[in-house]
């Protein structure tokens, strides 16, 4: 135990003896977060929409009111040239252009269909998906419109299914609430990843780990040295991050800290276990730093803080249960989000728990003081 | 002197692939000699010293250091000895102190201890002033004499020594064979590498290694008479020559091993 | 002269000798052309979705199968009553509650107007906007079929629509770019700070500096390599993307691989830049792979498009190379335009390849002497 002590001190006068990387391992985090968080966000912003009215009847005229007062659509321009509309839809100033070929009003009051052409800019699918259902929604409304003002009887007899919606645990969206929790998490995980891993390759890469090994220091204790710096200080950047996000984003705070703690430091020794894992089976700094750019990369697209986790096809979810970060982002979620206690996280925590001793013991396995 | 074997070496053999590092060894030392371990670059001995320090698992054969099996208790040789390797392995990033603080704390001294002999072995270095510098800013010869007392600190039966001198100055060197004299008299076994065949004039006994076997070993001075020569570079020069046409396939040995 | 080619091809040989880098090299754009390809996307699909229906009437059931067999959604649950929707949405197990009320069928038949509520967990706002969106889209085109079904004719308006340059709507051609900026970030910024801070942090420089090289053409020698590694891993995304989901280069490929070469220049200023300031080789890949990553993936706009953000990040985005990039790799691959529709951007990034250029030379003579 003694020995633990005396290795972990080393590791952490290293740390800190290194200017730079002393106050980056706070700063960095601290200011990513700052950043990071309130530009990411999933709302669409309204769409720019282009049109060409080449009708210009009282119906064209209704329908282009209708968009005009939908908040999800900016009218940016109308104009008669198909030409000019298509350079701005080119130039990527418009998002949609819809074009209303004369006689639409026309055949409306006949009764016929009416056509009508959008053309999206869909470089983007998901937003040309969601402002094409959007515009969908506003032209079906303007047909119930003229259904009902052409029969307002029938609009009496008819029953309308009316939708509310409600948004739990996080009633304005907020995506702040949702992103700080996961950013801190992977800035956390990436600075002890590669610190810790770096570390291990440099004392082989430089030849200092020789005199180590030489040395009755056991396995376990080596390693647990290198980790519990990297461990305390994850924590207290977590700890900092949270206070920060708290002041600055006044994010909500449901569940127990502990907990949240709890999970960290379980998901910290998995992040941890892996980098020094691979670190003993890389020769350099600059084939370690290649497998870990690989793995966080990895890591940080499946953990479904971008993505939704359920869209990805069954055999990369299966794979994903293998990542801790997919963890981290449902156990941060879940207790700071929706107050989720120890049994709801109980199932994530355990296979967490499962993942860290896995990752810490091929790390100690791999790590040969005799080769 | 006692004739009382610490390191038993029988038909050591260590192989990196098809390639033969260390050729059928087999060698005693004995308790508080100090044993010199020669040979030309690329002829097998930090292969040996490895193996020895339990570094390193021999291919086959028999290894004893301090009464312990190199292959089955590697960890409780290490104990036991003390090693200096080839390649300055202090932390470059942490002062003296706080390099001597590590290496006695994980040999199992008592804070107080190691200060007190850290004390002690700042003055008999006379670099007291030194003790907080950290070991990035020191000379080299500072550096191989610092490293050194970190091998010998914990009072260890056995040091090994891989090539303990190289690139240092004349005085220098003449300075740390002062320190190797001194641990012997302690009672502590010293095992050293060198290339440098001066140096094998001080060692009470010396072995000559060539192309990964032992080729010779003795007194230097039986093996002067034996061999009919002036110095024990004389000597190694009369035994080693004739390996010399594969100098370039022992460098690629050394090679193998460090990949 | 001569020494100098020498020069490059040693450093070649060097790189070329490594070949768990060189795989890794080559390994991580095919990885993460399938990991975009077949895995990560921003469509939903199949979100769970659980049921509260207290009606079970004819309406209530056949919107439900309406709603599940849509293909975004999966019913994971049916919930008895009120107190369940909290547990249910606390456990993650379903993203979201569809609630018909007790009077939904008797309302509907009564002519009078029915309500469905969704309920959405909205600790992933992005998941609960999907959700909200596409079923609220479904229930409204439900409505209107029972709303005209009664109806003897109609007028109705027929849009059509036509989804400008990514008719399929595959989400790749937004990630694309992305993956290429990514890549490049990688080898270029991170290779050439590493190798360089290699030399100095090991003393080897100082051989170098007193060899009759001049600085200049060390540095040189040490990045063409990369360039050129660079340039050959583009192609490869390029080719890999194409084969892979049909990704198009309608404009001029030649124009497509001078404005990579451009990008690799600046990333590769970028890393020089970094060793002039990292003084070891973990501050090195400290600053590019915990400093840059995320920014990178983040502030790129390649999953979160830059116009949705506060304005601010305009602003910020502003200084970073590959939102530049990006523009310009999707308006010649995607769009087919040709230089006049990117000359701009090309043009900043020439100007930020110059200006770090000339920083980067700044710093190493500071060092130097």
């Amino acid at each position: 135990m003694r020995t633990i002590l005396y290795l972990i001190k080393k590791e952490f006068l290293q740390i800190f003896r290194d200017k730079f990387i002393g106050k980056a391992i706070f700063g960095i985090p601290i200011i990513q977060m700052l950043i990071l968080v309130p530009a990411i966000t999933f709302e669409i912003k309204s769409s720019e929409i282009c049109i060409i009215d080449n009708d210009r009847t009282s119906e064209s005229r209704g329908l282009i009111s209708k968009l005009d007062g939908s908040p999800f659509f900016r009218i940016l321009q109308s104009t008669s040239s198909e030409k000019e509309a298509n350079e701005l839809l080119y130039s990527d100033k418009a998002d949609i252009v819809l074009h209303i070929p004369s006689g639409f009003g026309k055949d409306l009051g006949t009764g016929r269909p009416a056509k009508i052409m959008a053309s999206v800019n869909a470089i983007n699918s998901m937003t040309a998906q969601l402002s094409w259902a959007y515009l969908s929604g506003v032209i079906r409304d303007y047909n119930l419109d003229i259904a009902i003002s052409g029969n307002p009887e029938a609009a009496n007899a008819m029953a309308a299914i009316g939708i509310t919606n409600r948004y739990w645990y996080n009633e304005m969206l907020n995506y702040k609430h949702y992103m700080l929790p996961g950013i801190l998490g992977i800035l956390v995980a990436a600075i002890g990843f590669v610190l810790a891993g770096l570390n291990m390759v440099k004392e082989k890469e430089v030849g200092t780990i020789e005199q180590i090994n030489v040395t009755p220091v056991r396995k376990y204790q080596f390693i647990t040295a290198k980790m519990v710096p990297f461990l305390v200080i994850g924590l207290i950047d977590l700890a900092i991050g949270l206070a920060v996000g708290k002041l600055v984003f006044d994010i909500p705070f449901e569940g127990s800290i502990l907990l949240l703690f709890l999970g960290s430091a379980i998901f910290l020794v998995a992040a941890l276990g892996l980098a020094l894992f691979v670190s003993t089976m890389s020769g350099t700094q600059q084939q370690f730093m290649f497998v870990a750019f690989f793995f966080m990369i990895i890591f940080i697209l499946m953990s479904g803080i971008f993505t939704p986790l359920e869209s990805m096809p069954v055999w990369a979810q299966k794979i994903d249960m293998a990542n801790p970060v997919a963890y981290l982002m449902r156990i941060n979620r879940m207790i700071m989000l929706k107050g989720s206690t120890l049994s709801d996280i109980r199932g994530d925590l355990f296979a967490l728990t499962a993942i860290a001793v896995i990752f810490t013991a091929l790390a100690i396995n791999r790590y040969r003081k005799t080769a | 002197m006692t004739r009382n074997p610490v390191i038993k070496v029988r038909n050591l053999v260590k192989k990196f692939g098809s390639f033969v590092a260390n050729d059928n060894l087999s060698f005693e030392v004995y308790e508080g000699e100090i044993f010199g371990f020669l040979g030309a670059n690329g002829a097998g001995k930090t292969t040996a010293i490895r193996i020895l320090t339990g570094l390193s698992e021999p291919t086959s054969g028999e290894v004893m250091v301090a009464g312990f099996d190199a292959r089955r208790q590697p960890e409780e040789i290490k104990k036991n000895i003390g090693y200096m390797c080839q390649k300055f392995s202090l932390y470059d990033d942490l002062t003296i102190r706080e390099n001597i603080m590590l290496y006695g704390g994980i040999y199992g001294l008592g804070k107080a201890l190691i200060r007190e002999r850290t004390n002690q072995l700042l003055d008999r270095l006379n670099f007291r002033e030194y003790g907080d510098r950290l070991i990035s800013s020191l000379p080299l010869g500072l550096k191989q004499k610092l490293a050194f007392s970190v091998a010998v600190f914990h009072e260890p039966r056995i040091v090994f020594l891989d090539e303990p001198t190289g690139g240092v100055d004349p005085i220098t060197r003449r300075q740390f064979w002062e320190m190797i004299y001194e641990t012997a008299s302690r009672g502590i076994t010293v095992f050293v590498t060198t290339h440098y065949m001066d140096e094998a004039e001080y060692c009470d006994r010396v072995s000559i290694m060539s192309e990964g076997r032992i080729v010779a070993i003795d007194t230097p001075a039986e093996l002067k008479k034996q061999y009919d020569a002036e110095s024990v570079e004389e000597v190694f020069v009369k035994i080693a020559r004739p390996g010399m046409k594969h100098g370039k396939e022992s460098e690629t040995a050394d090679n193998k091993r460090e990949a | 002269m001569k020494r100098f080619l020498g020069f490059v091809r040693k450093e070649f040989i060097h790189i070329f000798r490594d070949v768990r880098t060189l795989t890794i090299l080559f390994g991580l754009p095919a990885v993460m052309i399938i990991l975009f390809g077949y895995v990560v996307s921003t469509d939903l699909k199949n979100a769970s979705l659980a049921f509260l229906d207290l009606s079970k009437d004819d309406v209530s059931i056949e919107l439900t199968d309406k709603i599940c067999s849509s293909g975004f959604f999966e019913k994971t649950a049916d919930l008895s009553g009120y107190q369940d929707i909290d547990r249910i949405l606390r456990s993650g197990k379903a993203k979201a509650v569809i609630i018909f009320g007790e009077d939904f069928g008797r309302d509907l038949e009564a002519g009078k107007n029915a309500r469905v509520s969704i309920i959405a967990d909205g600790s992933e706002p992005n998941i609960a906007t999907l959700v909200t969106n596409y079923a609220t889209a479904i229930i409204s085109g439900f409505n209107q079929q029972l709303l005209l079904a009664g109806q003897v004719s109609v007028p109705v308006i027929v849009p059509e629509v036509s989804m400008f340059y990514n008719p399929s709507l595959k989400s790749q051609f937004m990630f694309v770019p992305g993956v290429i900026t990514m890549i490049m970030i990688l080898i270029c910024a991170l290779m050439t700070s590493i190798t360089l801070t290699r030399e100095k942090e090991f003393g080897t420089m100082e051989v170098l500096l007193v060899s009759p090289l001049k600085p200049v053409h060390i540095i040189l020698g040490k990045v063409i390599p990369y360039f050129f590694l660079s340039f050959v891993n583009v192609v490869t995304i390029l080719v890999l993307s194409r084969l892979v989901f049909g990704m198009p280069v309608n404009g001029s490929p030649i124009l497509l691989l001078a404005e990579c070469m451009l990008y690799i220049l600046l990333s590769l200023s970028i890393g020089i830049l970094i060793s002039a300031l990292a003084k070891t080789m973990q501050q090195a890949i400290f600053i590019s792979l915990v400093g840059m990553m995320l920014p990178t993936v983040l502030l790129s706009g390649f999953i979160f498009p830059i116009e949705n953000m506060p304005k601010v990040y305009n602003w910020l985005s502003a200084i970073l190379p590959p939102r530049y990039f990006i523009v310009i790799i999707k308006n010649i691959m995607i769009k087919g335009t040709g230089f006049a529709h990117v000359w701009k951007e090309t043009l900043i990034l020439a100007f930020m390849t110059v200006i770090l250029i000339g920083l980067a030379i700044k710093k190493f003579r500071i060092r130097l002497q």
